[in-house]
């Protein structure tokens, strides 16, 4: 019975919350990695086009909620989320038409595009800023929770709880999806094929007849639909703040890098370590043990490997590691 | 050839709408904008010979600026003396020991001729053990010296020397912080490079907001020493009356402008020997050696220049340069807030300073600094007004319109970024391109 409350204890407080916080994040590092695969810069600006989809759910889901139109136990921001991911791309379609294309076509070097995506992110930091206010905005409707902690101890007869929020839920279920029809498009369809020979080897692709401004079209419409996907997921879960968005650059840069740049399996998988090492390592232990030790051994203080106000850190700490062990990430990356 | 007259036209230009604001918002808001501008141009002269003389993009210009700031709690304030008897030692020999070991198995991975797999399983057994170690060391006694009067000291305070000191060791500072981030991320490529400068001044800023014991955290550090008088002084003092009653301002306001006044002094002292410095230095054979560098990474390293040495030197002092503005910004506030430090005003902002005014010279960082602090407090205002008059002939109760003038102040993010987008497009150089030796 102390192992299972143990493992419940865990899986409350890091196995759910992991996994949500980990699909975000893997669906912004999916972003960065196939900008930075196909249009070769390292793009600063994601963390703002996340904002910039959260915006527009929160915008849509008041204009719904005034109409009367709602999603019964669900946020109504999954309704709006198509409206909003069209006006995501279309966003970012226009800022690649008006700033990113000129480097494009003057084979800019890539520090130089990582400059300009900084410009593009004040502007678009400052755009948000202007249209929603910098405040607090909590957006989410529906049931709070799929299942209650209470329910589940009555089920089970545990002393420790389970609850599974309907955010995480939906987040964990959407990411499954988005990242199926990803992969599907990029292995599958010929479009796809054409987007990873383009990145792969952009001279040998022209010469194939892959036209390159449909790749980048197609780029777009992919890195704004996970922008739009992966803000308005981590806005519903935790609440939308333009200023967060901001710090959300890093992590997820990290969770890109860790994986290894350019490889979507790699973006999955190192916003799943990040999360999980964030949550692992600022989790206080001293529960877990007094379930699964001896009463008397169990050591003072929390027993936590890092206080909780390092969370954010601990990412920048595991970025800084691999870069130092191993700058290519745990899958070498490059080809989509 | 460069134009001199040109620079001196950018300067009075400058110069003259700093003498606007004087004229007509206020002469205080006018030095405080100005002293303030000069800290941005020392700033970005760091920023500035380490990218437009040697190519290295560091991200990190907030954690360097904080570490300054943290000189100047160390320096200047007077030290908690039961905090040092309580476990001051305790917490400095913890500490010491984990660095220790952090250099015993950087040594031992040098000197260790084994697989490599078990090298990483027994540095990061001896991490992990001094780590622990440390903690074990160090937990208690922090609590303890956490917990002697939280509301005032609960730290371990300072040196009680003069604040001035506090530059030269803040820059000191952010040079060993340099030299160790140089040692572990100069060899990445740029945009990782970027990247993990910009992680390593967060884990930076995370350190000082929460370990209280050392700058008491998120608490501040309040009252920091002046090196100038105090306006209450400055007040009773008979020439300072003198000087009010002939220029018919108010006492309080006169002794905030000397005041300011003396802090744009010491200031301006600062940024000129640092931009002699720099030029004698880029004008020397180093400064031609670095900018080959930055060129031509291979011939000049067939030349026999020693490129990781190279970079890692200017990546020092490039970073002192910061640490020593983030002192004396430190110092200028009169307090010390880790909160305060945001990527987006320091790191991003002062590289939009050295990008506008012309990366690779030295009178274009010093401008774009004086520019876009001037816009960066002016875009408020400014902003203000060009709502309030595009929205004119709307009446006042429209719910748009009041929208609209309360969010313009964050016109001002918008406006670094089309700064930033249109002089990258169409003036890449930026307003004083580097000079062709």
């Amino acid at each position: 019975m102390d192992f299972l409350n143990g493992i419940t204890l865990i899986a409350n407080y890091i196995i759910i919350p992991g996994l949500t916080y980990g699909s975000q994040l893997a669906l912004g590092a999916l972003g960065i990695t196939i900008i930075y695969t196909v249009l070769r810069f390292s793009n600063f600006a994601h963390g703002e086009f996340m904002s910039f989809g959260t915006m527009t759910s929160i915008l849509l889901t008041w204009l719904f909620s005034n109409l009367g139109i709602k999603l019964g136990i669900f946020p109504t921001a999954i309704l709006v989320l198509p409206i909003a991911i069209l006006i995501t791309i279309f966003y970012c379609l226009i800022i690649d038409k008006f700033v990113f294309k000129f480097y494009r076509q003057q084979k800019s070097k890539s520090v130089i595009t990582l400059i300009v995506s900084i410009g593009v992110m004040f502007f678009s930091g400052g755009l948000i800023r202007f249209i929603i206010g910098p405040g607090d905005k909590n957006f989410f409707d529906g049931e709070r929770f799929i299942l209650k902690a209470k329910t589940f101890k009555a089920l089970t007869g545990l002393n420790e709880g389970l609850a599974i929020k309907t955010t995480q839920g939906v987040t964990i279920i959407l990411t499954i999806l988005l990242v199926f029809l990803l992969f599907w498009f990029l292995n599958k369809t010929k479009t796809g094929k054409s987007m990873r020979a383009y990145s792969d080897n952009q001279e040998l692709a022209l010469l194939s007849g892959i036209n390159p401004e449909k790749v980048v079209l197609i780029t777009w419409i992919i890195t704004g639909t996970l922008a739009c996907v992966a803000g308005t997921l981590y806005g519903l879960d935790k609440s939308y703040k333009p200023f967060t968005y901001l710090h959300l650059v890093l992590p997820i840069f990290a969770a890109a890098i860790v994986g290894g740049v350019g490889n979507p399996v790699g973006a999955i998988i190192g916003g799943f370590v990040i999360a999980f090492s964030e949550l692992f390592i600022t989790f206080a232990y001293k529960k877990i043990f007094y379930y699964l030790l001896p009463y008397e051994i169990v050591p003072n203080g929390l027993l936590q490997i890092l206080s909780t106000d390092y969370k954010i850190a601990v990412s920048f700490i595991i970025l800084v590691l691999v870069l130092l062990i191993k700058p290519t990430g745990i899958y070498k990356g490059k080809v989509i | 050839m460069q134009n001199k007259n040109y620079i001196l036209q950018l300067f009075s230009c400058m110069f003259l709408m700093l003498l606007l604001v004087g004229f007509f918002q206020s002469w205080n808001l006018a030095l405080s904008i100005f002293n303030l501008c000069i800290i941005s141009a020392i700033m970005s002269l760091g920023i500035n010979i380490q990218w437009g003389n040697a190519g290295i993009v560091n991200f990190g210009v907030m954690g360097f600026a904080a570490l300054g700031g943290l000189a100047n709690v160390i320096i200047s304030m007077p030290p908690t003396l039961n905090a040092w008897e309580e476990g001051g030692i305790l917490i400095l020999s913890g500490i010491v020991t984990f660095i220790i070991s952090i250099f015993c198995s950087i040594y031992l991975w040098k000197k260790l001729n084994i697989d490599k797999k078990k090298k990483y399983v027994i540095t990061s057994i001896i991490i992990a053990t001094s780590y622990f170690l440390m903690r074990y060391i160090i937990d208690i006694p922090i609590l303890t010296i956490e917990s002697i009067e939280p509301a005032k000291t609960g730290y371990l305070g300072g040196f009680d020397l003069p604040v001035i000191i506090s530059w030269p060791i803040g820059g000191l500072l952010a040079a060993l912080t340099a030299y160790a981030i140089g040692k572990i991320a100069l060899g990445l490529r740029s945009d990782y490079l970027a990247i993990a400068t910009l992680g390593i001044s967060e884990i930076i800023i995370y350190v000082l907001k929460n370990e209280d014991w050392l700058s008491r955290g998120v608490k501040n550090v309040n009252g920091l020493p002046r090196p100038v008088p105090y306006e209450i002084e400055l007040q009773s003092k008979q020439w300072v009356i003198e000087i009010a009653q002939f220029t018919n301002v108010s006492l309080p306001e006169i002794s905030s402008i000397i005041v300011k006044l003396s802090y744009s002094f010491l200031f301006i002292i600062i940024l000129i020997g640092i931009l002699i410095l720099l030029e004698i230095a880029l004008k020397s054979p180093w400064g031609r050696m670095m900018r080959a560098i930055r060129d031509n990474e291979v011939s000049a390293n067939a030349m026999g220049k020693n490129i990781k040495k190279r970079h890692l030197q200017v990546f020092i002092i490039g970073s002192a340069i910061i640490g020593i503005a983030g002192a004396m910004l430190t110092t200028l506030d009169g307090q010390f807030t880790p909160v305060s430090y945001q990527p987006l005003r320091f790191t991003f902002l002062v590289w939009i300073m050295v990008i506008i005014g012309g990366s690779g010279n030295n009178f274009g960082s010093i401008i774009g600094g004086f520019i876009i602090w001037f816009f960066w407090i002016q875009a408020e205002p400014i902003g203000l007004w060009l709502i309030a008059f595009i929205t004119s002939y709307v009446s006042d109760s429209n719910l748009i319109k009041s929208h609209l003038l309360e969010n313009a102040a964050h016109m001002r993010l918008m406006f670094m970024g089309i700064i930033l987008l249109v002089t990258l497009r169409f003036a890449p150089k930026g307003l004083i391109p580097e000079v062709k030796r």
